[in-house]
Formats: structure tokens, C-alpha cells, sequence
């Protein structure tokens, strides 16, 4: 029998990165009891990390600019596997989830005329992102943490939730966790569980992603007997850093394109005209005089290919370096240096500046960058209701990088933060009401508790299991080489045999030291979250036989307009936690009204 | 571990890092392989993949922009992730300590809820009523404050600061650099309405700073914490409290900003 804390309030907020903050505020603000939980410091979460900005159509830059192109993009930029009602959402209402930042606080770059200023950025027809030069996203996160605290929101950091507990009648009504700092354990007992956990990225070697992306909500989501969709459709950005070989995977932001920087092979050559798929032709520019003219006329030119929707630059560099067109470092050139001035660059790009010289000893206003594909984003996660957010499991909500839907098979930048804020809110909004309409006090069973802990404590007391760092070592390595940015059916079979191997492996793990933040102990219990969300990731890349969006089967290599109709549903059923199965299948998209799908047809 | 005789000779090198708690603690080595390019919580990470799986670190991005892995790095605050191997002195064992201004948790993990619980005690950002068409602020306006809001919260700057790296007992009455800026960039944001000038200059001891600029030279993002936020803050401070002329101006054109007791109280 172990000790632990308890904690009771209306909402409980899993995570506090953009989405979390947002939706802790609003149900705040409702007056309702809520409790942020995040697992690092306050202000470190990932949300910190993004740099280009904030889509959102307000036309302070392009008049034509509005909600419907934004869904337009959006859905395109998606292949079409967005859940529509999402992505109009999130189209409608960005632009007020921008202004509501600036009267928070936040002062984003200005328009000569004072308002706010918006930038270009892949797969978007106009300059759309809201942004502050390449740190938007620290911006964001730092004026939602400042609402937070000003309004007094309680905060527990550096608080790692296991594992999500229903009531008698299945409703979500507690998470069991411990504090890092002391290695306590802790249970929140709440009404409704918001998971604003972010990414899954860690499981793989190249990544931009922090060792906190290791699939918590994803994990616990699917645990709880949650949906989750569109788990095959991974982010692979195309531009990381590729050398030194430490940072390898430290993202570089698509500002650098958007500001005029371009993607060269070996020989020079601007590689990304011969990449233009069909479904971009009309809306990209055919010569390299008419992308850099674009830059200054988006009415009268097509749009710098270098541009192009994420998934597709990124094959392109893998195929470039392939070919044996690629950089020394195995990525390819981003060449700014050339094309603009070193004032001008080290004005909208400091960070970037700053990166390259620290860590890599290069200075991109003389010398282009390395650079190459970088796990980056998660599109699948948690089925939700779009408007409310809610998942399929009653108590449970999820918004962000952990919600399924809105991005389809691939996401565009700067559609991320903006999601965080539309959803984060949406959900905040979803949960309160869930909150206040649920009777009687939550309770979880305490023998289930004590259950989570004891598994959460064992490798301690264990003798001769492995190391947690091998495994995650060796996990990374499998998802990298099998289920990367390029796969095939039998790679994916093996992953997953492999994969169970780690699901036994993960079962029979030993720790040394004691539970006082310990990372070695902190590994080990993100581990079960790496082999599940792994798992679903392999499961759903085999499934689905077709190329869309961030999921490339060389096998399959085309799209299927069948496969293009159907979300791939994971779903446990039987034995529940990562020891158990997840079950796939197709299940159609949610019918789009036809005055929307006139939208994505209009021909630009 | 013993450090190795030979770690010139082998391309290795000695990491001496600080491992306890709040109990008490010691320096440890470790010797390690030299690998190119590497920073030094990548340094930090193979150690812990190997001898010393329990060693505590705080960290997340790795890319200077998060402000979690601050640490003394042969003597002088730096983030763990931005401190390349090859600008350390070769030969010499690296030293790497937790900050010292903040309680230890654990090995080189400290405990820094200190300037959580000061950012509750800055009033929140108030802006006047909205335009038509919503706000417009000019580039130039808005840069002040970005530069401050540049800050990741590294705390390196608190860490630095002799007011409360030597004098425990300024704590309760000092808000540190950090803050500072905070204040600043909220006085100098072109919407806000709160005057926190008498805060800045009761409650959260302005005064006790004496410019000597140590948290600007440490900063990782490069911010004039002296010269553009404490120095401009101190004049303001001064010009608020005692200058009689500024004040008959208030009275006359009766300020809009409100008063210190106000402000503080949100």
C-alpha cells in the first residue's frame, strides 16, 4: 500500500501547452474549479517551440483573404481527410482567438498601418501568420501563462499523469500520477479530464519534438477505451537541422521559405520545381522569376513551389538525396544567405540566426543551411466531437496535438497554434458544461489506484530487467527505420513485431535510485505511453494501402479515393493498457454539406 | 568514478557534475568520449544512458528556446543545450553545478517555485478601452516590449543576481531581474493602463539593484535587462515618487494610469 496525495476539482486539465492554458482559462472563467497539470514547468511546454505563427485569415495584409480560403487550404493542404466541420471551425474562428491574445498582452509584429502583421507560409494562398519575427509560439504561450496565473488558476508542474480511471458507470473521474520532484504519487479526482498532452514524436531518433512527446494522452486516451483516428498520418517536417549529428532533428522554421529562402540540391538547382503534384499546379508558380515575384504579387503569380504543403517538400528532399543530389550531411541547402539581406534576415529570422551560429558554428546570412526531414507533428489522436470536443469516452475531452481531425493527413504550418487556441477554448467550453451537468461526486475504485501505482513503482524493486534508456534507444531506432517518412507493408509488419518484443520488454523493466526526480524512473513510466501510441502509429500505416498527406507507402504509391473516404478507428476493446490489443477499422468520414465542397472545388 | 589519467590522450574527457540533494552532495566525474558538435546536455544524456541513470536534469527542447536546463557550467550560469563542448577549455575537466540562488532537488535540478510565486504578485496586463477596427500599435511601439518578451525563463538572470544570490534574506522583498523586465515591458506596452512604478519600487525592490549588469551578461537571449528595462524603470520610479513637478503634472492632467495601491490590487 502506497501513500498518495488527492486532489478534487470540476476540470482537470492534462497538459499546459498552448491548448491546455487555453482551455484551463475558460473553464476558469466559467467559475468553475479547475486544476492545471503539466509535466514540466509552467511556460516549457512545446508550445514554446513554434516559430513561423499563427494562421488565421484576418486580411490585414491581403484583403481577399477570409475564413472560406483558410478552409480551403486547410482541407486541401489535409487531403481531404480533415474532419470538414473542424477545419470551418477552426477557419471561422481564428482570427478572434488572435485579437483576444493581443488584448491579453501579446505584441505581435505590425502592418506599416498598425495592425497586426501576417506572413506567407506553405500551403496557404495568402500571407496568414499572425507572428513575433520566429518565436510566435513562445509568445503565445507566455501571454496564456500570464492570463493563467493573473487570474489565479492552480497549477500543479512537473506532474506526470499514468493513467485515467472511470466511475462505476464509465464516466472519466480520476488520473493517477506522481510528482517529479518527489516521486509522490497523486490522484485528481474531477468531473471532466481535458487532455492537452501534445505529441508523440519521441519514438523516433530524428525529431523535433522534447522528451515530453511520448504519446501520454494519445496512450491514456486509448487505455480508457477512447477512439483514436488517423494514427498512420505522421508530420515529417521538411526542413530540421541535419548537422552536427547531436542536434540532427532541431527544427528550422518554414519562415525561412516564407521570407524568401529556397531549397537547393548539390548542383544548385531549385529542386522543388519538379516536384509540383497535380492537385498544387494551377496555384504554383512554373519558373523561378515568377516564384520571386510572387513574394511581392500574389494576385498576378503562382506561389514559390518551395512553399508547397509539408509532406510534399519533404519527399521531395528525400527523394533529392536519394538520387545523390544531397547536401554533405545527407540533407539538402536552404539558401537565404543569397537571396536577402543580413539585416533583414537576422531581423524576421533571430532565432534561427542565433541556432545556426551556436550550434553549428554557421552563419546563414553567408551560408546556406543543412537541412532535412524531422519528426515534427502529430496529426491522429483522439476522436472528438467538433464543437465541444468531447471523445468517445464520457468525461473526456481533448484538444491540440492530441486531437484527431482537424488536420487530416497532414497539417500546414501555423495551423497549429491556431488550433490550440480555437480548440483549447472549444474544450474548455465542452468540459465545463460536462462539469456542471454531471451529478454526484466523482470516485474511482481505490484498488485500481493502488493498481496503477504499484506498476507505475515495480521496476524499482525488480531484479535483472532491462534499461529503460536501451529501450527507448532501440524503440526510436524501429520506428525511424521501419515506420519513417517512407514505408512498406513488410517494414511495417516487422515494426510490429518488434514492437511487441518492446511491449514485453517495457512489462519487465528495472530502475535504480530512488523515486525523487529520477529520469531513468521517469523514462521507465513513459515508456508503456511509446509502445502503445508506436503500435497504433504501425497498425494504421498497414492499413492504410494508399499514399496521403504524411503517410507514404512505397508500396502504394498513389492515393486511393476510396481509402480518402474513410478515417482508420483504433480502438481498444478487450484487455485495456498497453498490454493489450487495439483493434483498426474503416469508418467514413463525416459527410461534408455541399455548399463546402463547392468551396474546395473553386479553381485558383 | 575515478577520473582518467589518460583522457587527453584518448579523446576522452572529464565531466565533473554536482550529485546530492538537499541533504548535502558532492562532485562526481565521469569521463566520457569527445564526439563532435555535441553540447553539453548531450554530454549529460550519455551519462545518464549509461553510468548514472538516475543523474536529474531538467530539460525539453534542446534548441535554447525553452529556458529549462539552465545550470553552472564551469562556474558561470548557462543553458546545458546552447554550451558546445569544443568552446570549453580542453584537458580541463568540465564543471557542471545546479544554480546556486535556488534550493536543490535533486543533483542538478533546483528548485525555482521562487519566481513562480513572484510572477503571481505582478498585476496583470489591462488595456484601455478598444477602437473601432480593434487595436493599432506601430512596429516601432510594440519592439520595446518584445525585446523583454523575449525572455525564456531560464532564471539565470535571478540565478546571477548577487541581491539574492549572496542574501537569502532579500528574497521576500526583492523580485529579481527577471521580473524587471517583466515590469518594464508591461510599463512601456503601448495598451496597458496599470501604473506599477510604486510596486516596482515598494514591494518588489527595485531599488536594491545596483547596476551592475551581471544578469545582462549572462542572458542567453540577449536582452539589456541593465540598460533597457532596470535603468529605464529605476528613472521612472524616481521620476514618479519624488519628482514634484511630474507630480503636480498628474494632478493637473489627471493620468489615467492608475495609482500603485490600485494596480497592485489588479
Amino acid at each position: 500500500m502506497t501513500e498518495y496525495q488527492t486532489h478534487d476539482y470540476d476540470v482537470i486539465v492534462i497538459g499546459a501547452g498552448g491548448a491546455g492554458l487555453r482551455a484551463a482559462i475558460e473553464s476558469h472563467e466559467r467559475g468553475l474549479r479547475t486544476a492545471l497539470v503539466c509535466k514540466s514547468l509552467l511556460g516549457k511546454a512545446h508550445t514554446v517551440m513554434a516559430e513561423g505563427g499563427c494562421a488565421a485569415a484576418m486580411g490585414n495584409v491581403y484583403s481577399e483573404d477570409n475564413w472560406k480560403v483558410h478552409f480551403r487550404d486547410t482541407m486541401r493542404g489535409g487531403k481531404m481527410l480533415n474532419n470538414w466541420r473542424m477545419a470551418q471551425l477552426h477557419a471561422q474562428e481564428a482570427p478572434d482567438r488572435v485579437y483576444e491574445l493581443e488584448r491579453w498582452g501579446a505584441l505581435f509584429d505590425r502592418t506599416k498601418d498598425g495592425r497586426i502583421l501576417q506572413r506567407d507560409f506553405g500551403g496557404h494562398r495568402f500571407a496568414r501568420l499572425a507572428h513575433v519575427g520566429d518565436r510566435t509560439g513562445l509568445e503565445i504561450i507566455r501571454t496564456l501563462q500570464q492570463k493563467a496565473v493573473s487570474a489565479g488558476i492552480d497549477v500543479f508542474m512537473e506532474c506526470k499523469i499514468l493513467k485515467l480511471l472511470p466511475d462505476t458507470e464509465g464516466r472519466i473521474s480520476g488520473a493517477v500520477g506522481y510528482m517529479r520532484p518527489t516521486g509522490e504519487m497523486v490522484l485528481f479526482t474531477g468531473k471532466s479530464f481535458v487532455l492537452a498532452t501534445g505529441s508523440i514524436g519521441k519514438s523516433w531518433t530524428y525529431t523535433s519534438n522534447s522528451w515530453e512527446s511520448v504519446g501520454d494522452g494519445h496512450a491514456m486516451a486509448i487505455w480508457a477505451g477512447a477512439d483514436v483516428i488517423d494514427m498512420e498520418c505522421v508530420q515529417f517536417h521538411p526542413t530540421g537541422m541535419v548537422w552536427p549529428l547531436s542536434v540532427r532533428g532541431i527544427l528550422v522554421t518554414e519562415g525561412v521559405r516564407g521570407d524568401g529562402g529556397v531549397l537547393r540540391n548539390s548542383e544548385g538547382q531549385r529542386f522543388m520545381f519538379d516536384y509540383i503534384a497535380d492537385m498544387f499546379k494551377a496555384e504554383t508558380a512554373k519558373t523561378e522569376e515568377e516564384a520571386d515575384r510572387w513574394y511581392e504579387d500574389h494576385a498576378n503569380n503562382g506561389r514559390t513551389p518551395d512553399l508547397l504543403p509539408r509532406d510534399e517538400v519533404a519527399r521531395a528532399i528525400n527523394s533529392e538525396v536519394k538520387a545523390g543530389r544531397g547536401s554533405p550531411h545527407g540533407g539538402v541547402f536552404l539558401d537565404i544567405a543569397s537571396r536577402r539581406s543580413a539585416e533583414y534576415i537576422r531581423r524576421r529570422l533571430p532565432s534561427m540566426y542565433h541556432q545556426f551560429m551556436e550550434l553549428a558554428g554557421v552563419d546563414i546570412t553567408a551560408t546556406p543551411m543543412e537541412v532535412g526531414p524531422t519528426c515534427h507533428y502529430m496529426m491522429g489522436g483522439v476522436r472528438v466531437d467538433a464543437e465541444t470536443e468531447a471523445a468517445t469516452v464520457p468525461g473526456l475531452f481533448a484538444a491540440g496535438e492530441v486531437a484527431g481531425g482537424m488536420h487530416g493527413a497532414n497539417r500546414l504550418g501555423g495551423n497549429s497554434l491556431s488550433d490550440l487556441l480555437v480548440f483549447g477554448r472549444r474544450a474548455g467550453i465542452g468540459a465545463s458544461d460536462y462539469a456542471e451537468g454531471r451529478t454526484g461526486s466523482p470516485t474511482v475504485d481505490a484498488a485500481e489506484v493502488q493498481s496503477v501505482i504499484d506498476d507505475a513503482v515495480a521496476p524499482f524493486t525488480r531484479e535483472g530487467g532491462g534499461n529503460p534508456y536501451d529501450v527507448q534507444h532501440e524503440l526510436q531506432q524501429t520506428m525511424q527505420s521501419l515506420v519513417g517518412i517512407i514505408r512498406t507493408g513488410p517494414e511495417l509488419e516487422e515494426a510490429l513485431g518488434k514492437l511487441e518484443e518492446f511491449k514485453e520488454r517495457t512489462a519487465k523493466l528495472t530502475v535504480k535510485g530512488g523515486k525523487a526526480y529520477n529520469p531513468g524512473w521517469n523514462l521507465a513510466t513513459d515508456l508503456p505511453s511509446m509502445v502503445t501510441t508506436s503500435i497504433a502509429v504501425a497498425q494504421g500505416a498497414l492499413n492504410r494501402k494508399e499514399s496521403r498527406g504524411g503517410h507514404t507507402r512505397e508500396d502504394f504509391p498513389g492515393p486511393d479515393p476510396e481509402l480518402g473516404k474513410v478515417n482508420f478507428v483504433q480502438r481498444q476493446t478487450a484487455e485495456h493498457g498497453y498490454l493489450g490489443p487495439i483493434s483498426i477499422t474503416p469508418e467514413p468520414l463525416p459527410e461534408m454539406p455541399a455548399e463546402l465542397r463547392a468551396l474546395l472545388e473553386e479553381a485558383h | 568514478m575515478p577520473e582518467n589519467p589518460e583522457s587527453e590522450a584518448t579523446g576522452d574527457f572529464t565531466m565533473r557534475l554536482w550529485r546530492g540533494d538537499s541533504s548535502g552532495g558532492e562532485f562526481t566525474d565521469y569521463v566520457v568520449p569527445a564526439v563532435e558538435g555535441e553540447v553539453v546536455l548531450d554530454v549529460i544524456h550519455r551519462i545518464q544512458a549509461g553510468d548514472a541513470p538516475d543523474l536529474a536534469c531538467r530539460w525539453n527542447c534542446k534548441a535554447g528556446k525553452c529556458g529549462s536546463c539552465s545550470a553552472e557550467i564551469n562556474g558561470l550560469p548557462r543553458l546545458m543545450c546552447m554550451t558546445r563542448m569544443d568552446t570549453l577549455p580542453e584537458g580541463a575537466p568540465v564543471t557542471v553545478a545546479p544554480m546556486k540562488t535556488f534550493p536543490i532537488i535533486r543533483d542538478l535540478v533546483t528548485d525555482v517555485s521562487f519566481n513562480f510565486e513572484v510572477a503571481k504578485t505582478v498585476p496583470a496586463f489591462k488595456p484601455g478601452p478598444e477602437p473601432e477596427g480593434g487595436y493599432r500599435m506601430a512596429q516601432i511601439d510594440v519592439e520595446r516590449g518584445q525585446e523583454f518578451r523575449k525572455c525564456i525563463e531560464c532564471f539565470m538572470c535571478q540565478d546571477v543576481c548577487h541581491v539574492i544570490r549572496d542574501h537569502e534574506e532579500n528574497k521576500p522583498k526583492y523580485a529579481g531581474p527577471r521580473f524587471f523586465i517583466r515590469f518594464a515591458e508591461l510599463e512601456m506596452h503601448p495598451l496597458d493602463t496599470n501604473d506599477r512604478r510604486e510596486l516596482a519600487r515598494s514591494g518588489a525592490g527595485l531599488g536594491l539593484c545596483n547596476i551592475t549588469k551581471c544578469c545582462t551578461e549572462v542572458c542567453p537571449e540577449h536582452i539589456k535587462i541593465t540598460d533597457n528595462a532596470i535603468i529605464p524603470m529605476k528613472e521612472r520610479v524616481v521620476d514618479a515618487h519624488y519628482d514634484p513637478v511630474a507630480w503636480l503634472g498628474r494632478k493637473i492632467l489627471k493620468r489615467t494610469k492608475k495609482t500603485a495601491e490600485e494596480a497592485s490590487a489588479g
